[in-house]
């Protein structure tokens, strides 16, 4: 026989569904779906309402129709970008074909299609941009955690460059790695953009900071009594960390590596913004810049959907987190 | 019979912000092949001193240590530790932490049937058979002690050594686990050194009590044979003559020739009354 379990979540809409609602269940849907359609609703409401009163240069400041609007003809933006692109593909096909039946001795030539990135293309962008400075300076930051966690020496040495270095702002990197990236990176054929690398390492400078910490914390907190348990097994250096100081330290491990995920998305937002390198803060710039009636409306849509993808992409990891991590209390919301 | 363990003129000096601390001085013990050590003292006297320089986990500043013709210098599995709180990892089961402590000293000599084997015996010899695949959070403190003490068994050590080991347990469950331990000691003949601070208990599971003195420059102030046949029965002990002689030498001992006298704490109610005037 089969039992349906519900997740505790959802134990309150089922009491609904059967009409046996108890008063901590009546509380829980409160919680969970009263309050927060309750607050967005207000918001929404206040925001209509100020939009109302607040005229800029481009016009009206656009309220959440408005937004809603712009939204779709973004997406209607995008499906027909899409549509052009395969019509390109289909009249190059179309043409290559002919061609080699007059003449099979000729080498065709493809071309890609050229239009410009449309608002998902951008996401898209900064997603993968996004990903690879994080796991770059995931690389980099939980290594060196380790190793200053373990060595007081290491400790010593790097402490007074990461609190120099720490606070510094991505504005600040950005004309550096810019002009480091173009006067390192010369191929004829490069295999990513240029843009892409300037973004993305100045995400991992940025973002480096809160895993590196924590990453050293973590192993400098192993408890006395494992590393005496260690000692007495007579573990070597290299089984210690593997299984003493490693799993200890995973829980502030992952601490930081979600702070440095959120991190990561606002850098990166700023820096395609600052360097019009191609993402959601060009798509942001350049509306700005555009100044037509529809821009404000238009930026709005990209401030909520930035905002939805931090919140996703913290989701993600707590997820991850959750998975991994033996300390279940370490892991809150 | 020749000692299996030496401690001769042990001394530790530990350097503090006060200056030179002196905890230990002229520590002279033998120990013989399977018997039951059980050392007793006020509480800093330096009990775990002693225990961590057998254990190899402290380098006593003078003496040394000789276990079976060999000078200890490092900690290692032949002299294994039950920590006062347990120290078990806490990410592994039971099962895979008495695993880790056997694979480490039986990599060479054991195939991998033998060791899970031999894992899982020592779990069944303290007990733990049916919560071998939990969690340290997900099992009791006294259970989680028996872990310990199968990790430290498993490793088939010429020594045990006990820091309190059932020091944070209520009663029932440290007189279930003193059983436990007279049983596994009478079955294995292991060379036990246990510190306590419970009279009854020192008595009950000993063949030697060692009694020390209070610090600083804390030593050996007596040490009491305890002449009881095993196996012992708690129950029948209690109104033994030899026990309870025993449990009255340990505790004069204790009581009226090493008697602690700390200075009382300031009492609140004075601070207050001194807070009042100031106001
Ligand atoms: N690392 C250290 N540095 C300085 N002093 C220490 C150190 N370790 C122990 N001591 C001192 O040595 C003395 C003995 O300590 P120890 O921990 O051996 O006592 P103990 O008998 O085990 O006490 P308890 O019964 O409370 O566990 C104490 O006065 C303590 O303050
Ligand atoms: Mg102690």
């Amino acid at each position: 026989m089969v039992t349906l379990t519900f997740p505790t979540w959802m134990e309150p809409y089922r009491a609904l569904a059967t009409g046996k609602m108890t008063g901590d269940q009546w509380q829980a849907l409160l919680r969970q779906l009263i309050w927060p359609v309750m607050g967005i609703a207000t918001f929404l409401l206040l925001w209509q309402l100020a939009a109302q009163r607040i005229d800029t240069s481009l016009g009206q400041f656009p309220g959440p129709v408005d937004v809603w609007e712009q939204a779709g003809s973004l997406v209607d933006e995008h499906q027909a970008s899409r549509a052009k692109e395969a019509a390109f593909h289909e009249r190059q096909e179309k043409y290559i074909a002919s061609r080699l039946q007059q003449q099979p001795e000729w080498e065709p030539v493809y071309r890609s299609y050229t239009g410009a990135p449309t608002f998902f293309d951008q996401i898209g962008t900064s997603l993968i941009t996004v990903m690879s400075g994080f796991l770059l300076a995931s690389a980099i930051a939980i290594p060196l955690g380790i190793v200053i966690g373990l060595s007081s020496t290491a400790h010593a040495a790097m402490n007074p460059l990461i609190q120099l270095f720490k606070p510094v702002s991505p504005l600040a990197w950005l004309p550096l790695v810019t002009m480091v990236v173009s006067a390192v990176y010369v191929t004829d054929d490069p295999l990513v953009a240029k843009s892409f690398l300037t973004s993305m390492f100045t995400v991992s400078l940025c973002c480096l900071w809160p895993t590196l910490m924590n990453t050293s914390v973590g192993v400098t907190s192993v408890s006395q009594d494992l590393t005496n348990v260690s000692m007495v097994l007579r573990l070597n250096a290299l089984s210690h960390v593997r299984k003493i100081v490693l799993p200890s330290a995973l829980p502030m491990m992952f601490t930081g590596l979600r702070l440095s995920l959120g991190i990561a998305w606002m850098v990166l937002i700023a820096a395609e913004m600052l360097a019009q390198n191609p993402g959601l803060g060009k798509f942001v710039w350049d509306e700005f810049q555009n100044g037509s009636s529809q821009s404000l409306g238009r930026i709005m849509v990209a401030v909520i959907v930035i905002g939805l993808i931090g919140f996703l992409l913290d989701r993600l990891m707590l997820m991850l987190q959750r998975a991994l991590v033996w300390d279940k209390s370490s892991v809150q919301r | 019979m020749k000692a299996l363990l030496e401690l001769s003129n042990v001394g530790m000096k530990f350097d503090t912000p006060k200056g030179q601390f002196e905890a230990l001085k002229d520590v002279n013990l033998k120990i013989e092949s399977g018997e039951f050590v059980s050392l007793i003292g006020h509480s800093g006297c330096g009990k775990s001193t002693v225990l961590n320089i057998v254990a190899g986990l402290l380098q006593a500043t003078d003496g040394g240590v000789i276990l079976d013709k060999h000078e200890v210098t490092e900690p290692g599995p032949e002299r294994a530790v039950v920590f006062q709180n347990h120290s078990l990892l806490p990410w592994l089961t039971a099962f895979e932490n008495v695993e880790l402590a056997v694979k480490q000293v039986f990599k060479k000599t054991k195939s991998k049937t033998e060791i899970r084997d031999w894992v899982e015996h020592n779990l069944e010899l303290v007990h733990m058979a049916h919560a071998m695949h939990k969690k340290p959070d997900e099992i009791s403190g006294g259970m989680k002690q028996r872990v310990g003490i199968a990790r430290a068994l498993a490793m088939q050590p010429q020594v045990l050594l006990m820091d309190e080991p059932f020091g944070a347990l209520d009663a029932l469950t440290r007189a279930h686990l003193q059983d436990s331990l007279m049983e596994i000691h009478a079955q294995l003949g292991t060379t036990v050194i246990m510190i306590t601070h419970d009279v009854d208990e020192a008595v009950l599971l000993s063949d030697r009590i060692v009694m020390m003195t209070n610090g600083p420059s804390a030593t050996i102030g007596e040490i009491l044979d305890v002449d009881i046949p095993r196996p012992r029965d708690r129950l029948a002990l209690a109104d033994d003559a030899t026990f309870v002689r025993c449990r009255q030498q340990v505790l004069q001992f204790l009581y009226e020739k090493q008697r602690k006298v700390e200075p009382m704490p300031k009492r609140n109610s004075e601070n207050a009354e001194a807070a009042r005037k100031r106001a």
